[in-house]
């Protein structure tokens, strides 16, 4: 086969290798430009963070020796010796858990309703004018770009330590992050069945009721269930501020350096966190699996 | 078809489709069953946790004289320390996405099926990643700040340390989902294993990874402005200092900074990515 591949003249060949290399050339250059500048920044944010690779060196032990404590007892016996002694506090930590998935709960139902009422004045299709529409989007981007942490601060002065501020902080966050999510459902649904409805002089509320709900109320779910998975999450640091949860106890073990309770409660978090992970995950592949069996 | 077929169309079909018009008895009692649950334990949940009017009442009285205090925003002096510390969040997002990146790469093939190592090691790197994102960026800025000292430097590595555990899975993910042809023709002209990974895998997989990482540097800068609460560097140190002494014009400008900082942010990594990329087809 290969003797039957018939050559170009060594002139013209020598002008399309010119132009591969200049083109091979212009990458390569931009591509080390970019590198550079990439380099550049590193070093920049790198003093500026003060990152000490010779520090980080000296003290990685730390980390490992770290972790080595946390698994070990105040007598010095290795943490599974006396899982009983480990988890002493469970009854105290499993109803901390329970408080968190309540603030969890709570946070994302009340962000979810407030998100379900405004998503339609943010979407491009439904908004009645583009006034009501920016200023939608607008108070939507506010509340889920400041950090719930900063609004759990805040809370926590005006409504006293405990699960309400971040209750209320949960729910601000996840009304603009889930706002935001609906809004985009709601501009990919069918105009069809919303023209069908207006031709019958339904208003506006039974517009969205009978001709958008049906469309878009199993994506709305599904994003909320994600969100509270999500916001499971954000509710084991709301007691680092005082706003309630798990969060509270587990600060407490780190700065008294009770370090088997770090162990207990962190694996706590994590077993919560992985058994909602899953459970949502499940619910979920049904509520599609129901979608696109309609 | 004429609108009288129609008509009478609707007669048949309320007949043949009965589920369509009205709902059946049973899909009925589940909706207002689960409803019902959703409600009582929201009941449950505001009994237990201490709600009541008085206190919402008086708390939202409080934030509005809060609201009041912090017009007009105002530096109060501090305009020089804010920035400085508002840089250091963005340096301790920057890093901790770029390393954390950089780690996640390996790892993600380690956890895609069939690219480094068999399943025993794949498995590991999963339940490894799936760990490591259980944890909280916040608790993370915690256990560092015992290696390396309260400072930003802690605060970097926190934030690597929580994104190479969602790295590692949103890698594998575009890692398993790629085309594997140009793999297997790679393969065909006697490349190996790191060939196939190089020049069949790493070229489709580059816009995902690209844009992902852009997407969360943009939403780090919003974590790395907390973990200052726990000592992690940034901006979030003062900014809890300033909530705890009702200070709230300064509170009002900090938080500003912080928003104008997050667009700034935003616009410049579009743009990037737009260019890297080529277009916005492969942001999700």
């Amino acid at each position: 086969m290969a003797t039957a591949v018939s050559r170009l003249p060594e002139s013209q060949i020598a002008q399309h290798i010119a132009a591969y290399d200049r083109e091979q050339a212009a990458k390569r250059r931009s591509t080390l430009i970019g590198l550079a500048i990439l380099l550049m920044l590193i070093l920049l944010a790198g003093n500026v963070a003060e990152v000490d690779p010779a520090k980080f060196a000296a003290n990685i032990h730390q980390l490992t020796s770290y972790f080595g404590r946390i698994f070990f007892l105040d007598n010095g016996q290795f943490v599974l010796t006396d899982p009983a002694e480990w988890f002493w506090g469970w009854k105290k930590w499993l109803v901390h858990i329970g408080d968190t998935l309540l603030i969890a709960y709570l946070g994302t139902m009340f962000g979810a309703i407030g998100a379900f009422f405004c998503c339609f004045a943010a979407s491009s299709n439904l908004a009645r004018n583009g006034t009501a529409r920016f200023v939608a989007r607008r108070v939507l981007e506010f509340c889920r770009t400041v950090p719930e942490l900063v609004f759990a601060l805040i809370f926590v002065v005006a409504f006293g330590l405990g699960p309400v501020p971040g209750v209320l902080a949960i729910a601000i966050h996840t009304f603009g992050a889930l706002g935001k999510l609906f809004s985009e459902v709601v501009e990919n649904i069918d105009m069809k069945p919303v023209d069908g409805a207006v031709a019958t002089g339904a208003s506006r509320w039974q517009v969205i009721r009978y001709a958008v709900v049906p469309q878009v109320l199993s994506n709305f779910a599904s994003y909320a269930l994600l969100r509270f998975e999500i916001n499971v999450r954000g509710a084991s640091v709301m007691g680092f501020v005082g706003a309630g949860g798990i969060g509270q106890e587990l600060i407490e073990a780190v700065r008294k350096f009770y370090y088997s309770d770090v162990s207990a409660i962190l694996l706590l978090i994590i077993a919560t966190v992985m058994v909602i992970d899953l459970g949502t995950e499940r619910i979920r592949h049904n509520l599609i699996a129901g979608e696109q069996r309609r | 078809m004429n609108p009288k077929a129609s008509l009478l169309d609707r007669e048949s079909a309320r007949r043949n489709h009965p589920g369509l018009v009205r709902p059946s008895i049973r899909s009925r009692i589940v909706t207002g069953l689960v409803v019902a649950a959703l409600v009582a334990l929201a009941l449950f949940a505001l009994a237990r946790l201490e709600f009541s009017f008085t206190r919402l009442g008086s708390g939202l009285a409080q934030l509005a004289t809060f609201l009041g205090l912090m017009v007009p925003p105002s530096a109060g002096g501090h305009a020089m320390v804010f920035f400085k510390s508002l840089g250091e969040t963005v340096a301790i997002a920057f890093l901790g996405t770029l390393l954390a990146a950089a780690i996640a790469l390996p790892l993600g093939f380690m956890a895609a099926q069939g690219m480094i190592g068999g399943a025993v090691l794949r498995f590991l790197t999963r339940r490894f990643s799936d760990t490591v994102r259980g944890i909280d960026t916040l608790i993370w800025a915690l256990i560092w700040i015992n290696v390396v000292g309260l400072g930003p430097f802690a605060g970097v590595l926190a934030i690597m340390t929580s994104d190479i555990g969602s790295f590692t899975k949103l890698f594998s993910e575009a890692i398993e989902a790629t085309d594997r042809k140009p793999a297997e023709g790679v393969t065909s002209t006697g490349g190996n294993r790191f060939h196939v990974m190089r020049f069949g895998v790493l070229p489709q997989v580059m816009p995902v990874l690209i844009s992902q990482t852009l997407y969360y540097f943009e939403s780090n800068t919003r974590s790395a402005t907390i973990i200052g609460i726990v000592g992690a560097g940034g901006i979030g140190l003062h900014l809890a200092e300033m909530i705890r002494t009702y200070e709230w014009d300064r509170v009002a400008f900090i938080i500003l900074m912080i928003l104008a900082t997050v667009a700034i942010i935003d616009f410049f990594s579009s743009r990037l990515r737009t260019r890297l990329i080529g277009s916005r087809r492969a942001e999700a």
